[in-house]
């Protein structure tokens, strides 16, 4: 319900899309997209690869423009001064090699607009932070990949953007380097800043990611709430841990045993019946129940289903 | 603005505190001048081998004596042609020149005949030809019973004097066409220089950001006619400090170089030649005078208007070709080769303007150098060549404006061209692609 009351008030809205289309001479890549990231959120932008999501990105970036549509940032169209107010971690994304670390921060951050005091003063609390500070007088090409990765994430928010733009942040990441990051964007949107994160890897938005919206071929086929859409999509199976025998043959016609283990089942509970019937059912035969799990779909077969079912269509 | 300024002093500051630019002004200029001497050396060269060259002049034309060279002793024997065929094969000479024995005074064509197995340089066969020649003079001015020193009084050494007839304010005189041209050519010349090589630091540094990728945060930062324009112009000013940098090298070793030289060749010259001391003096100052005219002309030259015309040929032609290869740099990405195929049509016009230029050097004012010095692409290079020579105001009028419309569109083409291609990958560039991408919408 919160959700809906977001979605229909733009001024709690960090971005807001209203129809936007974007053709290339050959293809749609935009096609009449819609949605609503709201103020603080952590905001996840599924699809597989091609689906339209870097297109969408670098309109909202100011990279390219929309053929039509209204976009508002904070509640303003796009503007010359919009990009001091994104930042943006292309999936796609280098360095100057022969630059130094220090000049080429301070470079990126005065492009977006900070005064050379302000980025000095931001770049050493996060260089701080990352206690990278003696790395400021060293050429790119003399880190290694992985910490490369780190001055690329710092050149991306030192400037304090409102919106942060993620696209497919962790690859290339080593598991440490993924869980640092994966804390400075907790700790980020903790602070007030909103993130979109753009990925095709839909395990990572589960974690992350509170609202999604789903594109394929340039549309959006699906958006909500993370736990609304699993509750929307789930098929009421459950797992059942259990100690000593359970004879599978004589669970009720109500419900069907999908896969069972010498002490695990997963039952679907059928129309017309809930799961306390079945909990029910298996207690009074005096089976000793240890764990019992609703389980939820993944992102990743919601996405398939919805996929599938569009092109049934 | 403030963007393009931050873009502009990037490009700027990396180039110029690179090493690769100080060798490159520094050390360039030193190389260009030990090539240069190196080049004159070579082409100074005479065949040095020494010859014992025996004359076999029966019939005496030569009368008795024939002037040797400094490689080459002349020998007038008295043996017989057997005979000397004898020495040739026992290698006491190393070939004998036959003089047929008679010769018509009216005979305007002789042979003589060179009888030896290894055959003489070119300017060997021409030093020799010219002494039989002065020896035959003699011979035929003796036969027609002339007086030498009066046949010496027929040749007179002519030159031309211009002369204005109604511009009577302007000062000419037989050098200032080769000053000017002169001139005009060096101009001409470093404009091309320069164009190319700052313009293809400008494609360089276009494909460095599309490969590594760092073009997509840069563009969610400033626009990418923004980024254009700032490397543009930041390569460009790295060019201008060089050429400054350069004058005033010139300008301070050039007093020391001809002070050197005049000194390395009047010793030479004595050396080699033999000149008595008064002949020298009289070489010395005639060449002084030739310097102080020389000196004169270049004074008469309109400098207030070359220089500032130059520099404005060379801004209109270094951001219409600078941006044409921003334009292809980001259209090919990382393959060098694919660069180089589309580059060839854009160097064509330069290379082109660069042959018209040489060619206005010796006639500044034929049809093709008149044209090309109006027509956009080739003006930059060709105008700068004919402005010591005062071309006409409507000329140069035409091609200020054409080469100031063009630079613009040129530009504008180019942004068109950059802001799609720098996204692109992966897809082959081609002309008719490109062509494509300037009407995409932004």
């Amino acid at each position: 319900m919160l959700y809906l009351v977001l979605h229909e008030n733009p001024s709690m809205s960090i971005l807001s899309l209203e129809n936007v289309v974007k053709r290339y001479h050959n293809h749609t890549a935009v096609n009449h997209v819609s949605f609503n990231v709201s103020k603080g959120s952590i905001f996840g932008l599924l699809g597989p690869n091609g689906a339209g999501k870097t297109s969408l990105i670098r309109i909202i970036t100011t990279i390219t423009g929309a053929d039509e549509g209204k976009i508002l940032l904070d509640g303003e169209p796009l503007s010359a001064f919009s990009p001091s107010q994104i930042g943006y971690l292309p999936e796609e994304r280098g360095l100057y090699k022969k630059m130094k670390v220090g000049e080429q921060l301070l470079y990126l951050a005065q492009l977006k607009g900070m005064t050379t005091k302000d980025a000095r003063d931001s770049l050493f609390g996060w260089m701080e932070k990352f206690e990278i500070k003696d790395w400021w007088g060293k050429k790119v090409d003399e880190l290694s990949k992985g910490m490369q990765q780190k001055i690329q994430f710092i050149s991306t928010v030192c400037h304090n953007p409102k919106l942060l733009i993620l696209d497919e942040p962790f690859s290339g990441l080593d598991p440490i380097n993924t869980n640092l990051i994966k804390d400075e964007i907790y700790e980020l949107n903790k602070n007030g800043t909103s993130i979109i994160f753009s990925t095709h890897r839909m395990e990572q938005v589960e974690q992350i990611c509170e609202d999604i919206v789903l594109m394929n071929k340039g549309k959006v086929i699906l958006e909500g709430r993370v736990s609304e859409l699993q509750e929307r999509f789930k098929e009421n199976k459950f797992r059942i841990g259990f100690k000593g025998n359970l004879d599978k043959a004589l669970i009720s016609d109500s419900f069907e045993v999908l896969t069972d283990s010498d002490d695990d089942l997963i039952i679907s509970v059928k129309e017309g019946h809930n799961s306390n019937e079945l909990l029910r059912e298996l207690m009074d035969r005096g089976h000793e129940i240890n764990s019992y799990n609703e389980i939820l779909p993944t992102l990743n077969e919601i996405f398939i289903k919805q996929v599938d079912g569009q092109s049934d269509e | 603005m403030s963007k393009i300024w931050l873009i502009i002093k990037r490009e700027f500051v990396t180039r110029v505190r690179s090493k690769a630019f100080l060798l490159g002004t520094f050390l360039a200029p030193l190389a260009m001048v030990a090539f240069l001497a190196v080049v004159a050396f070579v082409m100074s060269r005479q065949s040095d081998e020494q010859r014992n060259i025996a004359v076999f002049d029966k019939g005496d034309i030569l009368s008795g004596a024939i002037e040797s060279t400094n490689n080459i002793t002349l020998d007038i024997s008295n043996r017989s042609f057997a005979e000397l065929l004898e020495d040739y094969e026992e290698g006491k000479i190393d070939g004998i020149i036959e003089i047929p024995g008679t010769i018509n005074e009216n005979e305007r064509k002789f042979e003589v005949n060179y009888h030896s197995d290894e055959q003489l340089a070119i300017d060997e066969s021409l030093i020799i030809g010219n002494r039989v020649e002065d020896r035959i003079r003699d011979y035929k001015v003796k036969a027609l019973d002339l007086d030498l020193s009066k046949v010496e009084k027929l040749s007179t050494n002519v030159s031309l004097a211009p002369k204005t007839i109604k511009d009577t304010d302007k000062k000419i005189s037989s050098l200032t066409n080769i000053v000017s041209s002169v001139i005009g050519g060096i101009i001409g010349y470093a404009m091309f220089m320069i164009i190319l090589i700052y313009g293809g630091q400008v494609m360089r540094s276009v494909m460095e950001e599309k490969v590594n990728r760092i073009i997509e945060v840069l563009i969610s930062s400033v626009k990418p006619y923004q980024l254009m324009m700032g490397k543009i112009i930041g390569v460009g000013s790295v060019g201008l400090l060089q050429i400054v940098i350069w004058m005033i090298l010139l300008a301070l070793l050039a007093p020391l170089s001809s002070m050197f030289i005049g000194a390395e060749s009047s010793s030479s010259l004595t050396d080699i030649a033999g000149v008595s001391p008064e002949d020298m003096q009289a070489a010395m100052s005639e060449g002084q005078e030739k310097m102080v005219q020389i000196m004169q002309e270049l004074g008469n030259i309109n400098w207030g208007l070359l220089i500032p015309m130059s520099i404005l040929y060379f801004l209109g032609g270094y951001f219409a070709y600078a941006s044409l290869f921003a334009a292809l740099g980001s259209a090919v990405g990382e393959d060098i080769n694919e660069a180089q195929t589309l580059m060839f049509p854009i160097m064509m016009p330069l290379m082109l303007a660069v042959y018209i230029a040489f060619s206005a050097i010796k006639a500044p004012n034929t049809s093709l150098v008149v044209w090309s010095s109006i027509i956009p692409l080739l003006s930059s290079v060709v105008m700068p060549v004919r402005i010591p020579a005062s071309p006409p105001i409507w000329q140069m009028v035409l091609s200020v404006v054409l080469l100031i419309a063009f630079c613009f569109f040129f530009v504008w083409l180019a942004g068109r061209i950059y802001r799609v291609g720098i996204l692109m990958y992966g897809k082959k560039a081609s002309f008719k692609e490109l062509a494509k991408w300037v009407f995409f919408k932004g």
